[in-house]
């Protein structure tokens, strides 16, 4: 009787384990490039825990995948290099997909896609256009789409500052260095402009997403050459926006839809 | 690796390799003026003229310059309401001039103390000498005193010049557009490390070997009273730049 | 002003990380000394020039350079090697890369430091070992060390001193050291002076025990030696 059941227990578990396991990526170890330094995509809490919407999407599709995936967090400048050194295999980290960055990964499809927006002091009554920003400070992070597109479009206009994060900008923002901030409109929104730091900063002047400068979304950046991986995680992003967990996410964050 | 990304973008760190050096000379220039003085109240014999100094230095001497950096830079904003109101806000907003106060007052106590250690060895005949020609304190400091200290001093200031060029390169830390700036820039934007930060490294050591040819010729100037007349025993005596400060 | 607002376990905890990579940086920086000394002092010109250009690179190069060299390209270097040789992944993090630079860098202080002591010691000494039947090795371990310290030690001690100070270094590449932790706690509370002035007390504590340290050194290694 006891062997039977011991029989019977382990054809469960490997049924069970089979059905979870119906991907390629079934049980296998997965390392997940973030920055932690976006809120609110990727932020540490005081406790030293990451916390935020791509930590989520993150975890939920390696649950999709069955695999184990554990979070490696790493400077925005070297993510990339990092990645192609194989310190982890994918980037979950509101990576824009851009033609420059293709020609070093592969991304998946796009899994959020938000503009981007200029924000000013109040009461400053800076306006973007070529007259309104001349002269301008502005502060960007260092190598990010907008990084790319304040340098071609408005670089001889304006004075660019590049930090290693979104953050160091805020701050210097706040301290009263800068006239002008150019991100994400959802992190700004959500990071900054909402936080008692950012109460004298507001928006100010169009989103701005031309897919030029700034890419077709953000997407799952992987190496290329590992296809297996990128199948995988682009049939995880089908499942989930299928299923109801990518809006149960996206609900805990934001109140619209991100993935447009 | 591909370098025609560093030739395609040497205008980046021509850029940068000019706010180094503006950075590095204007920080020693200053920070020489404000030496000399703490220099001489430093070896004053009164505790109340060289316990301020003494404090300075010992602080500028035993923190690393980042964080002092850091204490001016971050910590003007701290106090920006403040500063604000004494209208030294504007000076303090700008990276560039928090960089170079911080370099400044850091190459002031270093060089300080250069000056007081040589001040410290000159010869006692020399003073003695002075003294019995009837020179008064200040006459004695301006003409024997100090251009003595400097000659003696001229080796271990040449390694500050150095330890100032390598310290500069903190300023990228804070958005400015030095020749490291220029580096970071480079890697960021084609994920180019090694083309970006080799190219950096060779600027500096290109730097490095122009201050110490200076140096060099300055040595083989005001030493040359210590070269023996014997060529032969030159390696032996001739004083020369060490690694260590 | 100097309200901590709890955060000063964090800097604490920050602290011992500075000085885990100053102590480990400093037993890299005397070994690689030790063996640059020795390649300087040598008779074959193909160590002394590896051992100038070592030096000369440390010389020319800022600290900071460096780190963000081996930090980005040195993780991309050793996949290359490793890829060659059938190495497993090595992990390069921020900690074994900020080791690893400083002590590379001190090395070069260190060779010039050791190679000056061991010119110091006197050759009759060195001479009276040989003629006594001593292999190279006994003669370096009985005479030529124990008489090297003592001459080694004043810019040892400075060495150190600067070598701690280069430590504020490893924050830049994301190392929770002191410094950034200051720099964390400072961006929360908006009160980033007081965390950076504390760091900077903190970097005087270490440099005063560490003169303590170096000063009962000396004592101990100048038994029997009279001073000026």
């Amino acid at each position: 009787m006891k062997k039977l059941m011991t029989v019977f227990a382990l054809l469960a578990a490997m049924t069970i384990s089979g059905t979870i396991a119906g991907t390629a990526m079934a049980g296998e170890k997965l390392r997940i490039g973030v920055e932690g330094a976006y809120p609110p995509f990727s932020w540490v809490d005081p406790d030293g825990t990451l916390k935020g919407f791509d930590i989520e999407i993150a975890m939920a599709l390696c649950k999709e995948m069955g695999a184990q995936c554990s979070l490696v967090q790493q400077d925005w400048d070297g993510i990339i290099p990092a990645l192609l050194a194989r310190k982890y295999d994918a980037i979950i980290a509101s990576m824009s997909i851009t033609e420059k960055r293709k020609k070093k990964v592969n991304f998946t499809q796009m899994y959020y896609n938000s503009p981007a927006k200029f924000a000013r002091r109040k009461g400053s009554g800076i306006e973007i256009t070529k007259e309104g920003l001349k002269g301008k400070t502005v502060g960007v992070q260092r190598a990010t789409t907008h990084d790319d597109f304040i340098t071609a479009v408005f670089g001889d206009e304006v004075t660019i500052k590049r930090y290693g994060t979104q953050d160091e900008a805020y701050l210097d923002a706040e301290a009263g260095r800068l006239d002008l901030l150019l991100a994400d409109s959802i992190a700004m929104n959500d990071g900054f402009l909402s936080t008692p730091a950012g109460k004298d900063w507001e928006f100010v002047g169009p989103g701005f997403n031309d897919p030029k400068y700034f890419g077709a979304g953000a997407g799952i950046a992987v190496r290329k050459g590992d296809a297996k991986l990128l199948g995988a995680l682009n049939k995880a992003i089908d499942t989930i926006l299928a299923n109801g967990v990518y809006k149960r996410i996206n609900d805990k964050y934001f109140d619209f839809d991100i993935h447009g | 690796m591909d370098f025609t990304i560093i030739a395609d973008n040497i205008g980046l760190y021509i850029q940068g390799l000019w706010t180094t050096v503006q950075l590095v000379v204007l920080s020693l220039i200053v920070g020489m003026t404000l030496a000399i003085p703490m220099a001489l109240l430093r070896v004053a014999k009164n505790p109340l003229i060289w316990a301020l100094p003494s404090a300075y230095i010992y602080f500028f001497r035993g923190t690393p310059l980042l964080v002092q950096m850091f204490m001016i830079y971050h910590g003007a904003g701290q106090f920006r309401d403040a500063l604000d109101s004494v209208g030294l806000w504007f000076i303090f907003r700008e990276a560039y001039w928090c960089a170079l106060i911080a370099f400044t007052l850091n190459t002031a106590a270093y060089t300080a103390e250069i000056i007081r250690g040589a001040i410290e060895q000159t010869p006692f005949g020399e003073i003695e000498a002075a003294r019995a020609y009837g020179m008064s304190k200040p006459i004695l400091f301006r003409r024997i005193l100090l251009p003595s200290a400097f000659r003696r001093a001229l080796p271990a200031y040449g390694n500050e010049v150095i330890f100032m060029l390598h310290g500069s390169a903190v300023a990228s830390v804070i958005t400015i557009v030095d020749l490291l700036g220029a580096g970071r820039i480079i890697n960021s934007r084609y994920y180019a490390p090694f083309e970006a930060y080799i190219s950096a490294g060779l600027f500096y050591l290109g730097l490095t070997f122009i201050i110490v040819w200076i140096f060099r010729q300055w040595e083989k100037r005001w030493h040359a009273h210590l070269r023996p007349r014997d060529t032969s025993a030159a390696e032996v005596a001739a004083p020369s730049l060490t690694l260590a400060r | 002003m100097f309200d901590m607002q709890g955060y000063l376990p964090f800097i604490l905890e920050g602290m011992k990380l500075t000085v885990a990579v100053a102590l480990l940086s400093l037993v890299i920086s005397v070994v690689l000394g030790m063996l640059g000394a020795l390649a300087k002092l040598s008779k074959s010109s193909a160590a002394q020039t590896v051992a100038g250009v070592y030096t000369t690179i440390i010389r020319g190069v800022p600290d900071l350079v460096l780190m963000l060299l081996i930090f980005f390209g040195g993780q991309i270097a050793i996949n290359e090697i490793g890829d060659r040789l059938g190495w497993g992944y090595i992990d390069i993090s921020p900690f074994v890369a900020g080791v690893c630079t400083i002590g590379f860098i001190f090395g070069a202080y260190m060779t010039e430091s050791f190679r000056g002591a061991i010119l110091a010691v006197p050759k009759g000494e060195i001479e009276a070992g040989h003629a006594f039947g001593m292999t190279p090795g006994q003669v370096f371990s009985r005479i030529t060390l124990p008489q090297m310290v003592r001459h080694a030690l004043p810019s040892f001690g400075n060495n150190w001193l600067v070598l701690v100070k280069a430590t504020a270094l490893v924050s830049v590449i994301g190392l929770h050291d002191m410094v950034f932790n200051a720099g964390q706690a400072g961006g929360s509370t908006r009160q980033p002076f007081t965390f950076f002035f504390v760091v900077a007390m903190l970097y005087l504590v270490i440099t005063g025990v560490s003169d303590v340290a170096l000063r009962w050194a000396d004592r101990r290694y100048s038994v029997g030696v009279r001073k000026a």
